[in-house]
This record gives structure tokens, C-alpha cells and sequence, in this order.
């Protein structure tokens, strides 16, 4: 894979999202030039309407960008079509949503097992790495429980366990603590800086401090701008 | 790999299907009410049709058969008493067609008679048919025992009788009978075979050998009965005196049927004051039913093609609603990587999945049905490949082409939408 000579795993240039808004134009990203290298740790915060939120999107190739650049390991997908961005998602990226989105209709292992389904896994194979994934966040007990039938905390590893299914390099988490008590959201924060000690890329929105401090580095937005970078 | 993968796409489908029983229950009763009712009603009609189709066959599809009827005019001078009245085909008749008519194979004459007889012991009024030995190949049946007339019988006006299947019963004649005497009016016959016999009812045609207990000779019918026929009745005598009853003339392709029914019917209509007589063509009877059955079908096939419409309708409004329902789950398997193609596919598969177990259902009750009525009402019913085949297949195109613009719309969902959809 040609990556980027710094080794950035995202790279945003002159990144610019307009939405029209009745007569109204809203420029949620506007003029965002940013490089996240592979294996850091990043929180985004702001307060709402910053563009946070957007620019989530945009990285996890759910969205596309009005004018810019966005590199994902250093290949341009500002041009890619529904299909192939689909295809970014399933093979590099991997989702912590606040809100958990399991399907509650089917079971903690088809639930982890989603993407492999769609990368076309055959079942046996699936099943051993569902059970593999479920064992590294604690709950190889819960296999065949249904997503209403756990806690807040035990849906968000289910979640992280179905994030990690496809092996991605990069996790984008969106306020992964925001419907836990403080508590599990600390357990949570343990379990992805654990994740980022094995390497992997994580960019987490979130507009909590005290879950922001567990990041490396924190972008601040404003206006769908960079505010200000701080690293620790 | 491939194979594996769709039978898993499959069992997913019926998995997801599973988790809203009564609702892919009722979703799937429609296409198995128009499933059902196509096989039954197809099977009903089939049965049905079957039944005067082999009956018409029995007539013999190359045949034409002519048969005298008493005008209606006559009919009320039969009030005076000891008038004779005179009607039907005669032996010019048969012997003009013989003649001037190259398509006619054979012909066969009928001469019917009512008389007293006795076998041994045995008395009863007996069926006679007096006919030539072409009636042998006119209406062919399997021959039990002995021999059926010859043309040296005519020629020597032997007094044979054949009896058929139906008449040695009522005689209570075996195989030991033949060669035995029988008395037929007052007159002494060799029984000399016994032949099969069918019977039944063809639309308003009857089998030419129902009914009839004995086969003689035309030309000794003629010597030893004549052609006058008295019958008594509430004390009146009615007279009447009919050469031939019957013709059946066997054409020599069926290509020629119809155009040699058209000349001979032109014929009869030159020699005949009165109409009194009737041409039959089993082909043109075999045609007409062919032509309603078509026409049933037809019909059938709309009935059939509106209640799956109907049925494919309930499955869209249904995968519609689920659609709408399940927006957010669509857009967790979008945002994780799912295609547009793999979710229509999805979509598809379960309402494929529902269409197609209502069809298999809809199937089993159509085929249960006929049976059912058969049991009760002796209505015969056939059950063909086609007729569950065709809904078969219907059924799984009802779930394709209804599962569409549901899976279309499922497919059309903005993961970033739907993921803040509650």
C-alpha cells in the first residue's frame, strides 16, 4: 500500500463541507488541514455545531467532502463512489458509536460478526474470531445474549469487539463514554487506550475533558475550523 | 465458496424472517391463498376437461357420425292414431356416401331394434345393433371370446349375434356360450363372440356401442324384422318406420373431417324434406372442448394472476413497513461496510424467502383441495406438473418483482441519516 512519506493514516487538506440549509449555507468543515499519523491517539472536541461531528464523518468515508483532500493510508478518497467508499469502511475502519448500534435483533456473536459477513468470512472461521474478539473485551460468556438483554458498558465492548472484527488499523470512536455512567465510561477509556498500546489509530470526538485527557492529543474546533492542537 | 455463501444469504433470511413470526406469517397468507387456489382451481379445471376430452375420444376423432331424429312437426300427428311416420337416413343414404365421397374411409350402418329374446333360460328385451363388420373397425374394442361379424355373414345372411360385454352380463352368457343358440324375436341366432363395450356420455354425444346388448347382421336384421317399428304406449300405436338410426363414416384423415362433414351434411340436405337427422363430428366436439378449456384457463390465469397480485402487494406494503422500521439497522450495516447491492440483496432474499414458502404452503393446500373435493363430490380433479409449476415459479417472480422497490428504498438510506434515526 503506498503510504504517505510521514506515515499519516489520515490526511486532510483544505478540507471544505457546505450544506445547504433552506437558503442557508453552512460550511461544517472550512478550509481543515490536518494529518493524524498512524498509531496515535486523538481526541476532537468542541462544542456542537464545531464541525466535529463532520469531520467524524468524513474520515470514516461516510461522508464526502464539497472541496479538499482527504487522504485514507495515503490514497485520495475524495473521488471514490458509493461502492468503493463502502468498501474503505469494511476494510480500514472500524466504528464506536455512542449510542452502541447493535442490532438488537440479533445475538452479541452475529452482531460481531457483521463485518466479517460482509468480507466474506465463512462461518466457522467467523464464529472462532466472534469468540476471540469476545474474550478480549470480557464477554465470551454473552455469545448468544441479545444486545437488550446486557448493560451500557457491556454493549459499548460488544461494539469495540465488532469494531475490531475486521482488524482495522484505524477506530474512529464519537463519544464513546457519552450514555455511561463514569464508571464504565472509565473501563471504556481503558479498554481503547489498551487498543492504542497495540497499535492501532484512534480519533474519538468526545467534548468531555476528563475523557479527552486519556488521548495523546486533542483538537480543538471551532466554526469548522482547527482551533488549536495540544499534545501531551 | 460461492454456493455456500448463498445458502447462507438464505438461511440469514429466514433467520431474520424468524424473529417476526406472526408478522412474516400473515405477510406470507396472501400468496398462499392465490397459490392455493390456482393449483386447486387448475386442477379442478384440468379433471374436468380431461374427462370429455376421453370421452370424445372414444367416439373416435376421425369419425362422422349421422344419426336420424324424429322431425318435430311429426311429432303431433303421432296423436292420430295408426299413422306411420316415416323418417331418418336410409339405405340410399348410405349407399350414396359409400360412394361419392373419397375421404370416407369406412362406414359403418346402424339398425337398432328392441327385441324379446332368450339365452337358454333366460328372457328379456335385448338392445340389438344390425350392422356389417365395419363396425368392428369404426368403434374397435377388445374382442373377449369368439369372433365379431364378417362380411361373409352379410353376403350369406347367416344368423349370428355377437353380444357385447355389457349384454352377455344381462344374459348371464360366458365363454361357453358361444356357439349356443339364442331366439331373437321369433327367430333362432349363433352366438358367435363376445366383444367389450364402453360406455358414457361425449357433451350431448353418446358412445355409439352404449347401451347395445347385440350385434346381427344389417341385412338380417332387415330380412327377419323389417324397417317398421311399432311401439305401444297408453293404448295408442305409433308406427314408424326408420331405415337406419345411425351412419358412422371413418374418414380417411382427420385433415378431411370437417370439409367431408360440410358435403355430406350439404347432401342430406338435398335428399331430406325433413330434418330429420343430425351430423355429429367428434373432432369439432373435441375442438370446442379444447377451445373452453383454453378459455377456462384463461380465466383462470386472470383469477389466478390477480390474486397473486394481490398477495405480492401485502408482501410490499409489509417489506415497506419493515423497511422504515429497520432504517437504523440499515444504517449500521452501511456504515460498517455493507453495499448498496448487499442490502437489496437482503431485502430480496426475504421477501424471495416469504413468497416462496407462501408458495410452497399455497401448494400443498391447492394440491390437498381437489382431493378434498373428490372425496365429497366425486368431481374427478387432476393435478399436473404444470399446474404446480407455474404457480411455483409465479410466486417466487411475485417476491422478486415485489421485494424490489422495497429493497430499492432500503437501499437508498443515508447511513449518516440513519445512524441518528431513533
Amino acid at each position: 500500500m503506498t503510504t504517505t512519506q510521514n506515515g499519516d493514516i489520515v490526511s486532510l487538506h483544505q478540507a471544505r463541507k457546505i450544506y445547504q440549509m433552506g437558503n442557508q449555507q453552512v460550511r461544517a468543515l472550512d478550509g481543515v488541514s490536518v494529518s493524524f499519523s498512524r498509531g496515535s491517539f486523538w481526541a476532537i472536541m468542541g462544542p456542537s455545531g464545531s464541525g466535529k461531528s463532520t469531520m467524524m464523518n468524513i474520515i470514516g468515508c461516510l461522508d464526502r467532502l464539497t472541496d479538499g483532500h482527504y487522504a485514507l493510508e495515503g490514497q485520495d478518497v475524495g473521488t471514490l463512489d458509493d461502492d468503493d467508499l463502502s468498501e474503505r469502511r469494511l476494510r480500514h475502519i472500524g466504528f464506536i458509536f455512542q449510542s452502541f448500534n447493535l442490532i438488537p435483533q440479533l445475538t452479541v456473536q452475529r452482531n460481531i460478526e457483521l463485518p466479517l459477513y460482509y468480507l466474506g468470512w465463512e462461518a466457522e472461521e467467523s464464529a472462532a474470531r466472534a469468540l476471540e474478539l469476545a474474550r478480549r473485551v470480557g464477554l465470551e460468556e454473552r455469545l448468544n445474549h441479545r444486545p437488550t438483554e446486557l448493560s451500557g458498558g457491556q454493549m459499548q465492548r460488544v461494539a469495540i469487539a465488532r469494531a475490531l472484527a475486521n482488524d482495522p488499523h484505524l477506530l474512529l470512536a464519537d463519544e464513546p463514554t457519552g450514555n455511561l455512567d463514569s464508571a464504565t465510561g472509565v473501563q471504556i477509556m481503558q479498554l481503547l487506550e489498551e487498543l492504542y498500546d497495540e497499535g492501532k489509530t484512534i480519533i474519538m470526538v468526545t467534548h468531555e475533558p476528563d475523557i479527552a485527557a486519556h488521548a495523546r492529543c486533542r483538537l480543538h474546533m471551532k466554526d469548522g475550523r482547527v482551533d488549536r492542537i495540544e499534545e501531551s | 465458496m460461492k454456493q455456500s455463501r448463498f445458502f447462507r444469504n438464505i438461511a440469514l433470511g429466514i433467520e431474520n424472517l424468524l424473529l417476526h413470526k406472526l408478522r412474516s406469517f400473515l405477510t406470507m397468507l396472501g400468496v398462499v391463498f392465490g397459490v392455493g387456489s390456482v393449483v386447486a382451481m387448475l386442477s379442478v379445471g384440468e379433471g374436468a376437461s380431461k374427462e370429455a376430452m376421453e370421452q370424445i375420444r372414444k367416439l373416435g376423432s376421425n369419425n362422422i357420425i349421422l344419426t336420424s331424429v324424429k322431425p318435430v312437426e311429426e311429432e303431433g300427428t303421432s296423436t292420430t292414431r295408426a299413422v306411420m311416420s316415416i323418417y331418418g337416413l336410409t339405405y340410399n343414404d348410405f349407399a350414396r356416401l359409400g360412394e361419392s365421397y373419397p375421404a370416407v374411409r369406412s362406414l359403418a350402418p346402424v339398425k337398432l331394434l328392441r327385441k324379446e329374446s332368450r339365452l337358454g333360460s333366460r328372457a328379456m328385451e335385448l338392445r340389438i345393433v344390425g350392422t356389417t363388420y365395419a363396425w368392428f373397425d369404426l368403434v374397435p374394442r377388445e374382442i373377449v371370446a369368439g369372433r365379431v361379424l364378417r362380411a361373409e355373414d352379410e353376403e350369406r345372411f347367416n344368423p349370428v349375434a355377437v353380444l357385447t360385454e355389457y349384454g352377455a352380463r344381462r344374459l348371464l352368457a360366458t365363454q361357453s356360450t358361444i356357439g349356443q343358440k339364442i331366439r331373437i324375436g321369433g327367430d333362432t341366432f349363433e352366438v358367435v363372440g363376445i366383444i367389450k363395450s364402453e360406455s358414457g356420455q361425449a357433451g350431448n354425444m353418446q358412445i355409439p356401442d352404449q347401451d347395445v346388448d347385440v350385434y346381427i347382421p344389417l341385412r338380417v336384421a332387415r330380412r327377419y324384422f323389417g324397417d317398421v317399428y311399432t311401439q305401444y304406449s297408453a293404448g295408442s300405436r305409433i308406427r314408424e318406420r326408420v331405415e337406419l338410426h345411425q351412419i358412422i363414416a371413418q374418414i380417411d384423415d382427420i385433415e378431411h373431417v370437417e370439409a367431408t362433414a360440410q358435403a355430406i351434411e350439404r347432401m342430406l340436405e338435398r335428399f331430406h324434406r325433413k330434418n330429420d337427422y343430425e351430423i355429429s363430428v367428434p373432432l369439432a366436439l373435441l375442438r370446442q372442448a379444447e377451445a373452453t378449456k383454453r378459455t377456462f384457463n384463461i380465466v383462470l390465469g386472470s383469477i389466478a394472476g390477480i390474486s397473486l397480485l394481490v398477495g405480492g402487494i401485502g408482501i410490499m406494503n409489509i417489506m415497506l413497513a419493515s423497511v422504515t422500521e429497520r432504517t437504523r439497522e440499515i444504517g449500521i450495516r452501511r456504515a460498517i461496510g455493507a453495499k448498496r447491492k448487499q442490502i437489496i440483496i437482503q431485502f430480496l432474499i426475504e421477501t424471495i424467502v416469504l413468497s416462496t414458502i407462501g408458495g410452497l404452503v399455497g401448494i400443498a393446500l391447492g394440491v390437498l383441495t381437489p382431493v378434498l373435493i373428490t372425496f365429497f363430490s366425486g368431481m374427478p380433479t387432476v393435478v399436473t406438473p404444470l399446474s404446480i409449476l407455474l404457480p411455483m415459479i409465479i410466486s417466487i417472480a411475485v417476491g422478486i418483482v415485489f421485494g424490489l422497490y422495497p429493497a430499492a428504498n432500503a437501499a437508498r438510506v443515508d447511513p449518516i441519516i440513519a445512524l441518528r434515526h431513533e
